[in-house]
């Protein structure tokens, strides 16, 4: 081979086609809709592939960070006037900055006791939502005022489908870039061995605060595109059925794996959209599926394969 | 002035102590070594010394400067770097990988800087893999960059955990039991190795069973029984000491050997 590109190169190149393949053939605004909430999820989904793929460390609370960003972005408009592209910044930052403080306590914990405080953060977060009703609307949720850019109103699906497919690549960049950088080694090495990382000078602590806060903006901007694009949002967008809906999303597609992430949202976004031919059988369906994607590739669906095919190649 | 400095030095677990009154002082540029019979204390020693276990009992002092308490990530930014008994490989990264996290203490930390990879990232990054690569090429895993840390044979992965070690550019490099489990032939590449870093300057504290290879390469050897030190001296000082072999075989056998002026 002539020209010999990294793997980092390789995998945005997949993430471009992704994006733009489909977008210059899908037929109708139903499928722009369905490949916007894919892209969508997958940028929420390799934030937390980022925190338990790579730095290992589980969090069933990641759609709480996902609805800070998406009811930030309903509030603000509502409750201040503000412009939604303003409040959605927002939306991300308190995220990012309640992910800081609540970071450093609970990172101490590790495996299952991390897995049931983030739970319970995640929990906590929707009870608020489903509490206030007088500012979030409580159970039903709240409209989200559409935003606007040079007086042009951003809401048709193909208009959400470019949008979200070009926070996804900037998402994938950003990822790449990191992984391949100290921090991301910081985050690996811890992943395997504390004592060894904090033996070369690697300041545990303060790496594993730096990556749920990453995994939380993720969270927050995928949120916000959401409250954007749909329009509404209700407290269902941080359950605890969402945590666990990323969780799944990550572990099918590969954990450790950033096109895992991307292939895992497709799936589990799309797949139920496919399997209404079942009927009332759709969730049974889903189900086998996803066992049969556990038992025949372990490793989720993009490293499972890529070993495969370099079984097949080398002779 | 000696760049390690341990003065009565003691750490208990649940009323057993591990370790009691150790002092010693290691000089500069030297190979000291530490041996003595298993469950005698080496390995908690060394993780004392690095920060893994912390202790209110006794001193440490690094090139002067008292240390004591200090964490392992404070203590790797003054220089102090150590390998693993039971190796603690990055297993799912790559050789390369692991030899470039040993530069993380010479790295920026600006975490914009990395998710933009700005140009300053870049070159330190291509900075890192060329020292890497250098610190692989002296272990003789240059060859290997590529491949899965996890993937390599053992006595491979035990030269990788000293490279990485390397890459910090410590002053004072622990390493523990390096050569355990190695045959013959690896044996001798790791005897080459450690002589070739203490004449690069790097004070080594080594831990090790092999008795062919610490009366070799060691300046001074320290014998730690049941947490206590025994004695230190000179290689053949201590390799004659009736109280190391009683120590090592037990008294009746060590009386027979002493009395046989054929050993040692």
């Amino acid at each position: 081979m002539a020209l010999k590109l990294s793997p980092a190169v390789l995998i945005l190149i997949a993430t471009v086609l992704i994006v733009v393949l489909p977008g210059l053939v899908l037929p109708s605004p139903y499928y722009y809709r369905v490949g916007a909430l894919v892209f969508i999820s997958a940028l929420a989904v390799i934030g937390l592939n980022l925190l338990m793929g790579y730095a290992g460390q589980v969090s069933l609370g990641h759609a709480g960070f996902f609805a800070i960003g998406a009811y930030g972005t309903a509030i603000l408009p509502a409750q201040l006037g503000w412009p939604p592209l303003l409040a959605a910044a927002t939306g991300v930052v308190l995220a990012a900055a309640l992910a800081f403080a609540i970071g450093r306590p609970i990172l101490r914990l590790r495996g299952q006791h991390l897995a049931v405080a983030t739970l319970g953060i995640g929990m906590l977060i929707t009870m608020v939502l489903n509490a206030e009703v007088a500012i979030t609307g409580g159970p039903d949720g709240m409209a989200v005022a559409r935003a606007t850019v040079f007086g042009f109103k951003l809401r048709a699906p193909e208009t959400w489908y470019w949008i979200s497919g070009g926070l996804l690549i900037l998402g994938v960049v950003a990822a790449l870039n990191l992984l391949n950088s100290p921090t991301g080694r910081a985050l690996r090495a811890l992943h395997d061995s504390e004592v060894a990382a904090e033996v070369l000078g690697i300041d545990v602590t303060r790496y594993k605060l730096v990556v749920f806060v990453a995994a939380s903006v993720y969270a927050a901007v995928a949120g916000a595109a959401l409250a954007l694009f749909s329009g509404h949002v209700t407290p269902d967008v941080g359950s605890f059925l969402r945590s666990v809906e990323f969780v799944t999303m990550a572990v099918i597609g590969g954990l450790g794996s950033i096109l895992g992430s991307i292939v895992g949202a497709a799936v589990l976004v799309i797949l139920p959209q496919v399997l209404t031919v079942f009927q009332e059988y759709e969730t049974l369906v889903l189900g086998v599926m996803i066992i049969l994607f556990m038992i025949f590739l372990r490793g989720g669906i993009v490293p499972g394969l890529a070993a495969r095919l370099t079984a097949r190649l080398t002779p | 002035m000696s760049i390690l400095a341990v003065d009565g030095l003691g750490i208990a677990f649940g009323g057993i102590r591990a370790l009691d009154a150790v002092s010693f002082a290691v000089p500069r540029g030297m190979i000291f070594s530490i041996i003595g019979p298993n469950g005698a204390g080496k390995t908690t020693l060394f993780n004392v010394i690095s920060g893994i276990y912390r202790t209110t009992d006794g001193t440490l002092a690094v090139d002067g400067l008292d240390v004591t308490g200090l964490r392992p990530a404070t203590l790797a930014s003054l220089g102090l770097s150590r390998t693993f008994q039971n190796l603690q490989l990055f297993t799912r990264m790559t050789v390369l990988e692991n030899a470039m996290t040993g530069r993380h203490r010479h790295e920026s930390r600006a975490i914009l800087g990395h998710l933009v990879r700005s140009p300053a990232t870049r070159a330190q990054e291509r900075r890192s893999r060329e020292l890497a690569m250098a610190c692989l090429a002296r272990v003789g895993l240059d060859g290997e960059a590529g491949r899965l840390a996890g993937a390599l044979p053992y006595g491979a992965m035990k030269r990788l955990e000293i490279a990485r070690a390397l890459a910090t550019e410590p002053r004072l490099l622990l390493l523990d039991e390096p050569a355990a489990g190695c045959n013959a032939a690896e044996t001798e590449e790791i005897d080459r190795l450690l002589v070739d870093i203490a004449a690069s300057g790097i004070t080594i504290v080594l831990i090790e069973h092999d008795m062919k290879l610490v009366m070799g390469i060691s300046h001074r050897v320290l014998v730690l029984v049941e947490g206590r030190v025994l004695t230190e001296g000179e290689p053949h000082e201590v390799a004659r000491d009736p109280r190391v072999i009683e120590a090592y075989l037990g008294r009746d056998a060590a009386h027979r050997l002493v009395e046989a002026p054929s050993y040692a």
